[in-house]
């Protein structure tokens, strides 16, 4: 049976493909793996956000209580996504619930320790900049393009 | 005038309607109906994957519908239809017994053989699967003539998904890659949650071969095709079936004129090197 680092999960994942070696050592320097087991929840909206995760396996579903409607899911994220973003920019809280929907296996990534190292190492920072940035320009299209009903005749 | 018609079925009067009784009707979602017709005197049209028929309640109106059912099956003539207006609102109310007219079939097909040795990607978005399914079907039946096929659907919410059953059989293929997703869902949805177009950089497939068929609501198509030739697709594999106000069938009355393409009879499957530019002008 085959154990992976977390080197070797990172640099396999396709948001750090292509990153330079000891940048990929120092992430890995800030994660963890973890697991959460179906209907487990990787955050919650309001919690202090000082974590990213790394999506290996499930799915995990974005979702928020609205009053009235129960829970609504806004986003879901699975394998070989990123989900959590809040870290970044302050207040550094999570907006909204974060629930596995089928087992996850993740690697969590310390935002603080994140941060830190971007504000360090510029080239980095403003590679994994563009990353994040890609992805959530991804999301705000996929927003908006449910927001015009697509499937609407 | 190049209406295509299969051997046996040649449209010798365009503009007659055939009565056809519904034999069965059943529910897909609130306000989607498939209707299963067969013809009251002689041999029953047939219609190749893509194709449409004008279908006729009669005293209130005709409206285009592409054929949902199995093209290798003689009959019945299936339809699946979405009550939006006055007269697919009468045809969705129609119980089996009911006489319908029916004209056709027109219009282009989805070329199935022609697809032959490639990866195909199955795009459809809300009632925009119903005329996908004549595709699958086809797919089905010859199936170790293609190479990994997707099906990607996308809906609504959850409760707006069609053919629900048919897609969990699908999915329990192993010659299948079957994803839906949904743009808004509850906590008991245990798929993924986002438009259509974002499941097509998560297949697998050979840009440099595949062919797509897509169908939906148009800006749907649009986005989904933009999104298909960004994925390194030629716009020439990437087939659209568009929808016009179809009135007449056979490119007389220009009521379903896109640019210089008749939709009825040029169309309504194109390739969305066709046709792609003509989407973007908002006049046309």
């Amino acid at each position: 049976m085959r154990i992976d680092t977390l080197e070797v999960l990172l640099r396999e994942h396709p948001f750090f493909r292509g990153l330079d070696e000891p940048d990929i050592e120092f992430i890995a320097g800030c994660g963890h793996n973890v697991v959460f087991e179906s209907g487990a929840y990787l955050f919650r909206e309001g919690e202090e956000a000082n974590q990213l995760f790394i999506v290996r396996r499930g799915r995990v579903a974005l979702e928020i209580d609205v009053p009235g409607r129960g829970l609504v899911v806004i986003d879901t994220a699975g394998e070989g996504e990123v989900i959590g973003f809040s870290w970044l920019f302050p207040p550094y809280r999570y907006q909204f619930d974060a629930r596995a929907i089928e087992p996850v296996g993740a690697v969590a990534l310390d935002g603080v320790c994140l941060r830190g190292k971007c504000e360090e190492d510029s080239k980095l920072g403003y590679e994994l900049m563009k990353r994040f940035a890609s992805i959530l320009l991804r999301r705000m299209q996929s927003a908006r393009l449910r927001l015009i009903d697509v499937y609407r005749p | 005038m190049t209406i295509a018609a299969l051997p046996g079925t040649p449209l010798r009067e365009p503009m007659v309607p055939f009565r056809y009784r519904v034999r069965s009707r059943r529910r897909e979602t609130h306000d989607v109906v498939t209707l299963a017709l067969e013809p009251l005197h002689g041999p029953p049209l047939r219609a190749r994957p893509g194709q449409f028929n004008m279908v006729y309640a009669f005293g209130i109106g005709e409206v285009p519908v592409s054929v949902s059912g199995d093209s290798s099956v003689e009959s019945p003539i299936v339809h699946t239809i979405r009550a939006a207006g006055l007269v697919t609102r009468a045809l969705c109310e129609s119980h089996p017994g009911t006489v319908l007219g029916l004209r056709g079939p027109f219009g282009t097909d989805w070329a199935m053989g022609s697809a032959d040795g490639h990866d195909l990607l199955i795009v459809g978005g809300g009632i925009g699967v119903a005329p996908l399914r004549p595709a699958i079907y086809a797919v089905l039946a010859r199936r170790e003539h293609y190479g990994r096929v997707s099906v990607l659907i996308g809906a609504r919410s959850p409760a707006d998904l069609l053919f629900a059953t048919e897609l969990q059989n699908w999915r329990s293929r192993f010659d299948l890659d079957v994803r839906v997703t949904v743009d808004v869902a509850d906590g008991r949805w245990r798929g993924p949650v986002g438009v259509v177009t974002e499941l097509i950089p998560r297949s697998f497939f050979d840009p440099r071969s595949a062919v797509a068929l897509v169908c939906g609501p148009e800006i749907m198509i649009r986005f989904a095709a933009r999104s298909l030739v960004d994925q390194g697709l030629s716009p020439a594999n990437v087939r659209v079936s568009l929808e016009r106000n179809m009135k007449c069938g056979v490119a007389l009355c220009g009521h379903c004129q896109l640019g210089p393409e008749f939709v009825c009879r040029d169309g309504p499957i194109f390739t969305y090197a066709q046709v792609g530019h003509l989407l973007a002008i908002r006049e046309v």
